[in-house]
C-alpha cells in the first residue's frame, strides 16, 4: 500500500494537542508530528471514494437511542464514588484555584 | 486438570472428582510458576478467588448444576470488577478500583464462576500486539520472542499457556480474534449489542463488543451464553432475542454455503498461513460445505476508515480523564488547564496520545466533512459488501491475520505497520458482525488462525462450524511447549 504524507505543520500538532489537553514536551513535537502526518497520509484514502448520497452510519445495526421512563432508579452513591477521587472535601471535588 | 475443557471441568465439579477449590488452587499454581515468562496477568486476586471457589463449591453442594458454576475465568482488565482494581493497561487507571462492576462481570459472577485475576493488554485496547500495556508486554506462550497479538494479548496467552480454562476479552478492531489466531486459541466477537457494554472501559462505542475466548467452540458457547442479552444499563445492548448458543453445536454442515472473499486470500497474505487456511477449508468441505468465491471490494477501505471512526471516537470518550473523579492526577498543579493537560500528558502512552491527536484532527472544525463525515459513509459501503454476500452464502471464512505472530518490538517504531496486521479483522467490526478466529494448525511453529464471519446476530451458525471442524481436527488441543507439562 502507497501512503502519502499528509502535510502537516508543527503548529497544526501544537493546536490539535492544546484542544485534547495533551501537552506534547518540545523535543518530541517533531517526532509526534511526523507519526501524525503519516497516519493523516493514510486515512486521506478516503478522499478518492465517490460516496455521492450516501447515508453516513453511525450505529452498525442502524439503530436508534432506546428510551426508559422517566423515573428515578439509581441510588445516591456519592460516598463510593468520591473515595477513589484524587481530592475531595465536604463532598466536592477539589481542582485548583479557577477564579483569583 | 487444567487440560480439561469447561464441559470436562464442570461435570467433573458436579460429580465430585475435585472440587472448585482445587482446581482453583491449581490455577493460581500454574500462574505464580509459569506466568513469570508470559506476563500475561496484570493482578491475580489469589484471596479472591479462593472465596469465590469456597462459595461455588457450596453451592454445588447444595446440588446446583450450573454450565459455569465453579469454573476459573480470567476477565481482560478492561471489565469493572467492584473492589479490583481496573487499569485497562494504563498508568492514568493504576489507581483506579471501580465501586461497581461490569454487567459482563456481575452475570458471571452470579453464574458462579471463580475470578482470578485481571489479564493483560494494550493501553485502553488500542493496539495489536500487547506491547503498549503500562504494565510491560505480554509474550506469546508458543514462543516468547513474539507478541501473543493484541488488545486482548493477555487473555489469550493465559488461556494457551493453560493457566486459565476462560477468558474474556474485547474486540474493537481484531483484539478478540487476532490474538486468538496467534495464541492458537478459539474467540468470538459477537454482533455489536449482542452484549453489553456497562462497565466496559469505552475505546470506541460503536465498534466495541465483548467476547469469549477458550480453548474450544463449545467453551466459547458456554461463555456466551452467560453474557449476551438486553441490558437496560447500555442503550445500546440489542433486544434480539438470545438463543442456547451450545444448541446447534452438533447440527451437519451439509449445505452450508461458505463464501470466501478473494481480497482476504491476495497480495499480503503468507504462503504457510494461506495453506493452513485452505487445509481448515477442505476439511470443512468434506463435511458437506460449499466453497463459493465472494467478493468484499470495499475490504481496502476499512484500514483508512477504522483509523479515522476508532479514533474520533476514542477522542470523545477518553476526555473524561481529567485528573478530577478518579484516576492519575499529576502531582502540584499550578492550576485547572495544568492539571488537565499535565495529568493527561503524564497518565497516557505514546500510541493513546497519537489516537486522542488524530480523532481531534478528524472531529475539528474544517475537517470533521472530509474525514469523519466520508469514513461513516465509506462505513455503510463496507456494510453493504457483506450484506450483498450473505445474500447467497450462509458464512464468510478466510484467514484471521496476514501471517503468524510477529517479534516482539518489530512493529512498534512503526505504527502502520501494525495497524495493517488487522487488514482481514476491522471491516467486521465496522459492519457490526459476529466473527470468530478458529485455530487451523501450525505454520512454522506457530498458530494460524481460521476467520469465520456471520451475518447480524448468527452467533449460533459460527459456533456449529467452529464445532464441526474441531470434531474432525485436533488443532484447538495442540498446546505450547512448556504450558503442556
Amino acid at each position: 500500500m502507497v501512503v502519502n504524507r499528509m502535510t502537516v505543520h508543527r503548529d497544526d500538532i501544537e493546536k490539535l494537542a492544546e484542544l485534547a489537553r495533551l501537552r506534547i514536551a518540545p523535543e518530541a513535537v517533531a517526532e509526534v508530528t511526523d507519526r501524525i502526518a503519516t497516519i493523516l497520509g493514510l486515512v486521506d484514502q478516503l478522499q478518492s471514494v465517490d460516496t455521492g448520497a450516501v447515508e453516513p452510519m453511525a450505529n452498525p445495526l442502524d439503530a436508534v437511542q432506546r428510551l426508559r421512563s422517566d423515573a428515578v432508579t439509581e441510588e445516591n452513591r456519592r460516598e463510593a464514588f468520591q473515595a477513589i477521587a484524587p481530592a475531595v472535601e465536604n463532598g466536592l471535588y477539589l481542582v485548583p484555584k479557577v477564579i483569583d | 486438570m487444567h487440560d480439561l475443557s469447561v464441559a470436562e471441568l464442570a461435570h467433573a465439579l458436579r460429580s465430585r472428582e475435585f472440587t472448585s477449590t482445587e482446581l482453583t488452587r491449581h490455577c493460581l499454581q500454574r500462574i505464580r510458576s509459569l506466568d513469570s515468562q508470559y506476563n500475561s496477568f496484570i493482578t491475580v486476586d489469589e484471596a479472591g478467588a479462593l472465596a469465590a471457589a469456597a462459595s461455588a463449591d457450596a453451592r454445588l453442594a447444595a446440588g446446583e448444576q450450573g454450565p459455569l458454576l465453579g469454573i476459573p475465568l480470567a476477565h481482560k482488565d478492561i471489565f469493572c470488577t467492584t473492589g479490583l482494581r481496573t487499569s485497562c493497561g494504563s498508568k492514568m487507571l493504576d489507581n483506579f478500583v471501580p465501586p461497581y462492576d461490569a454487567t459482563v462481570t456481575r452475570l458471571l459472577r452470579d453464574a458462579g464462576t471463580v475470578l482470578l485475576g485481571k489479564t493483560n493488554m494494550d493501553e485502553f485496547a488500542m493496539g495489536s500486539s500487547s506491547e503498549t500495556s503500562f504494565y510491560g508486554n505480554t509474550r506469546n506462550p508458543w514462543d516468547t520472542a513474539r507478541v501473543p497479538g493484541g488488545s486482548s494479548g493477555g487473555s489469550a496467552a493465559a488461556v494457551a499457556a493453560r493457566l486459565v480454562p476462560l477468558a474474556t476479552g474485547t474486540d474493537t478492531g481484531g483484539s478478540i480474534r487476532q490474538p486468538a489466531a496467534f495464541c492458537g486459541i478459539t474467540g468470538l466477537k459477537p454482533t455489536y449489542g449482542r452484549v453489553s457494554r456497562l462497565g466496559m472501559v469505552a475505546y470506541a462505542s460503536s465498534l466495541d463488543q465483548g467476547g469469549p475466548m477458550a480453548r474450544s467452540a463449545e467453551d466459547c458457547a458456554l461463555l456466551l451464553n452467560a453474557i449476551a442479552g438486553l441490558d437496560p444499563l447500555d442503550s445500546t445492548s440489542s433486544a434480539h432475542p438470545v438463543e442456547d448458543y451450545t444448541a446447534q453445536l452438533r447440527q451437519p454442515l451439509t449445505g452450508l454455503r461458505i463464501g470466501l472473499p478473494r481480497e482476504y486470500f491476495g497480495e499480503g497474505l503468507d504462503t504457510a498461513t494461506g495453506d493452513r487456511i485452505h487445509a481448515a477449508l477442505a476439511l470443512l468441505e468434506q463435511q458437506g460445505a460449499t466453497l463459493v468465491d465472494i467478493t468484499l471490494p470495499h475490504t481496502g477501505l476499512s484500514i483508512p476508515t477504522y483509523y479515522i471512526i476508532a479514533p474520533a471516537e476514542a477522542s470523545t470518550n477518553l476526555s473524561r480523564y481529567d485528573g478530577v473523579r478518579y484516576g492519575y492526577r499529576c502531582e502540584a498543579p499550578r492550576d485547572l488547564h495544568d492539571l488537565y493537560t499535565r495529568s493527561r500528558q503524564e497518565g497516557f502512552g505514546d500510541e493513546v496520545k497519537r489516537r486522542i491527536l488524530v480523532g481531534t484532527f478528524a472531529l475539528s472544525a474544517g475537517y470533521y466533512d472530509a474525514y469523519y463525515r466520508k469514513a461513516q459513509q465509506v462505513r455503510r459501503l463496507i456494510r453493504q459488501d457483506f450484506l450483498d454476500a450473505f445474500a447467497s452464502v450462509d458464512i464468510i471464512a478466510g484467514p484471521t491475520t496476514p501471517g503468524p505472530a510477529f517479534g516482539l518490538g518489530t512493529k512498534t517504531s512503526d505504527p502502520l505497520a501494525m495497524y495493517l496486521e488487522d487488514v482481514y479483522t476491522l471491516a467486521v467490526n465496522l459492519a457490526g458482525l459476529p466473527a470468530m478466529s478458529v485455530p487451523a494448525g501450525l505454520a512454522a511453529g506457530l498458530p494460524v488462525g481460521l476467520q469465520l464471519i456471520g451475518p447480524h446476530f448468527d452467533e449460533a451458525r459460527l459456533l456449529n462450524v467452529a464445532h464441526q471442524l474441531q470434531q474432525v481436527s485436533d488443532w484447538h488441543r495442540q498446546t505450547p511447549g512448556e504450558a503442556s507439562e
